[in-house]
């Protein structure tokens, strides 16, 4: 059976949750194997081989440490001509894409971004992409070279189907140019408890409507053991940080469940989580195109319907 | 500093965007075009380095059929000092692979291959994939550094902020180097009456594949890496149940999340 490429998305060897859906959706096109680079691999060998990684490949050395995602790039691109795999995974983030972006020019294999589904076709790999802020479905297949596929998360329900994930170590010579840019300080961010936003399986986010007070909406989430998300308007006033934007210029979601309080929908905010499985909202005005989308919504005020609805799903919870 | 800034025409996101039936490619005749909102930062940041170094030129590149010179026309009225067209009837359908083959010559011959910064916006509004610069940069040979909140140029070097999943990063690269930004970058200009009026004066070179040395079967939708199989309009999503609020929202609110088997 064909090899399939997955890149691990981790730090120091802790695991993203987009790692096990890629090696899920792998075992559809063949045999995954997982290309881990730098280190923590003894960390994450027991969860790769748990879904499904027949082989790891490992590339642990100083020269990858620190340095953007040319390192990366050049690493598979040398499995890649090594291996013919069928094909190459990584995750539909910033660095996965950029990843995937410049093994695609160093291979000359097409590259579809942004894919909610990727399935073993008549010709190939087929993937299906949300696109115009999910009004269009596209369906697509890689024509030259080896497709490498950048999957968005929340896109398959993870399956364990444990595999032997036997670790390779390789060597892969780093290119003086693949170590022009690097990271000279890194400040991780504030925890806050919550699940990431691109992973979380329920997203509530805030917008104008709260008038800068998020705490209702940040009780809500804790409810429910969402993530928080924000409009682009309440990240411009100042409200909620730019990491937590949820749209066009922000971050995309998908979640099986979005909640949107106090967010009017324009294009910018839809482009980012109309493809959500269900979406509920919370506004004034009866008139916002969001519940043009909704499967569920209020009009009312969200200071007294959300911490209703807050203590109500405690209860339910016990 | 001689500054590079690519830049896409791109369907207005406001109005109905659509595919062409005949080849599945992006609909650029039915719908309004206009300059990526997400490049103007990028122009913005670059006329704001060259204005405070003192010294230098602001280069626009677009890639696209003629209305794109729309996308340029805006950037010189913003005060860019020159444009770059490259309008070819073979580059329709390109893919980003094929497009950043495009610009990337189209850099090397507007710097007599000596870029010293190339700058982009973080992506388009239209295909929104994110992958051109760090293609272009792939193809110049040139380290990227992406997603710039913040950026200083200093001696020999660039360095950005910018806020990642789980972390806010700063990078540094040497230069020549290719930097994208967000929309947190600045605040774009707006053109004044001065800006348009000598925008009409500045000058716009018009390339076609051969100035850049491209094979034309090198572009285009045949040349493409990936293909579209089919395209399908989404059903708009069936209206859902919209309560009013009468004291009890909240209480319905959880009620529908127990039904759906989310609490």
């Amino acid at each position: 059976m064909a090899e399939v490429l997955v890149l691990v998305d981790h730090a120091d060897g802790r695991l993203r949750k987009a790692t096990a859906e890629l090696l899920t959706i792998a075992r559809r096109l063949g045999e995954p194997s997982a290309v881990h680079v730098g280190p923590g691999v003894e960390k994450a060998q027991v969860t790769l081989a748990k879904y499904g990684a027949h082989k790891v490949y490992v590339v642990d050395d100083a020269d990858t440490a620190g340095y953007l995602v040319a390192p990366q790039a050049e690493i598979l691109a040398a499995l890649v001509e090594k291996l013919a795999p069928a094909a190459v995974l990584v995750p539909s983030n910033a660095a996965g894409k950029e990843i995937a972006a410049r093994l695609s020019i160093k291979t000359g294999s097409g590259l579809i971004t942004d894919a909610v589904d990727v399935r073993a076709g008549d010709n190939g790999i087929e993937t299906t992409q949300s696109v115009f802020a999910g009004s269009y479905s596209v369906t697509s297949t890689v024509t030259a070279g080896t497709p490498i596929v950048a999957v968005k998360p929340n896109s398959a329900p993870i399956e364990a189907s444990p595999a032997a994930g036997v670790i390779e170590t390789v060597a892969v010579p780093m290119s003086d140019a693949a170590k022009a840019a690097r990271v000279t300080d890194s400040r991780p961010k504030q925890a806050t408890g919550r699940p990431e936003l691109t992973e979380a399986a329920i997203v509530v986010s805030g917008g104008r409507g709260t008038g800068g007070d998020f705490g209702p909406v940040e009780a809500f989430a804790d409810s429910l053991g969402a993530a928080v998300g924000a409009s682009r308007a309440a990240v411009d006033a100042g409200w909620y940080p730019h990491s937590s934007q949820v749209g066009q210029t922000g971050k995309q979601v998908s979640p099986q469940l979005y909640v949107a309080v106090g967010i009017s929908g324009a294009i910018q905010h839809r482009a980012g989580m109309q493809t959500s499985k269900t979406i509920v909202a919370v506004n004034k005005d009866e008139e916002a195109p969001i519940f043009e989308l909704v499967d569920f919504g209020v009009v009312g005020d969200l200071f007294s319907v959300l911490p209703q609805a807050t203590e109500d799903v405690k209860k339910r919870k016990g | 500093m001689n500054i590079v800034v690519c830049v896409k025409y791109v369907p207005d996101a406001q109005s109905d965007r659509s595919f062409r039936d005949s080849d599945r490619t992006v609909d650029r005749d039915g719908v309004d075009g206009l300059l990526s909102e997400l490049d103007e930062y990028a122009v913005e940041e670059a006329l704001k380095i060259v204005e405070a170094a003192g010294e230098g030129e602001v280069t626009v590149l677009t890639v696209g059929p003629a209305a794109a010179a729309n996308a340029i026309k805006k950037a010189l009225q913003m005060g860019a000092d020159k444009g770059v067209h490259v309008e070819d009837e073979a580059i329709h359908g390109s893919d980003a692979a094929a497009t950043s083959l495009v610009l990337a010559e189209a850099v090397r011959k507007a710097t007599s291959g000596t870029p010293e910064l190339v700058m982009t916006g973080m992506s388009s509004t239209d295909g929104v994939m994110g992958v051109v610069p760090a293609m272009l940069a792939e193809r110049l040979g040139l380290p990227q550094v992406t997603y710039a909140s913040e950026l200083t140029v200093g001696e020999g070097t660039v360095t950005i902020r910018r806020d990642g999943d789980t972390a806010s990063e700063t990078i540094e690269a040497s230069l020549p180097a290719l930097v994208s930004v967000t929309d947190q970058i600045n605040e774009p200009r707006y053109p004044s009456f001065k800006g348009i009026m000598a925008a009409k004066k500045k000058p716009v070179e018009q390339w076609a594949l051969a100035d850049l040395g491209i094979d034309s079967s090198q572009v285009g939708l045949r040349a493409a890496w990936t293909s579209v199989v089919s395209v399908t309009k989404r059903p708009p999503r069936a209206q859902g149940q919209i309560v009013a609020d009468e004291g009890d929202g909240g209480s319905r609110l959880a009620e529908f999340l127990a039904g759906q088997k989310f609490i």
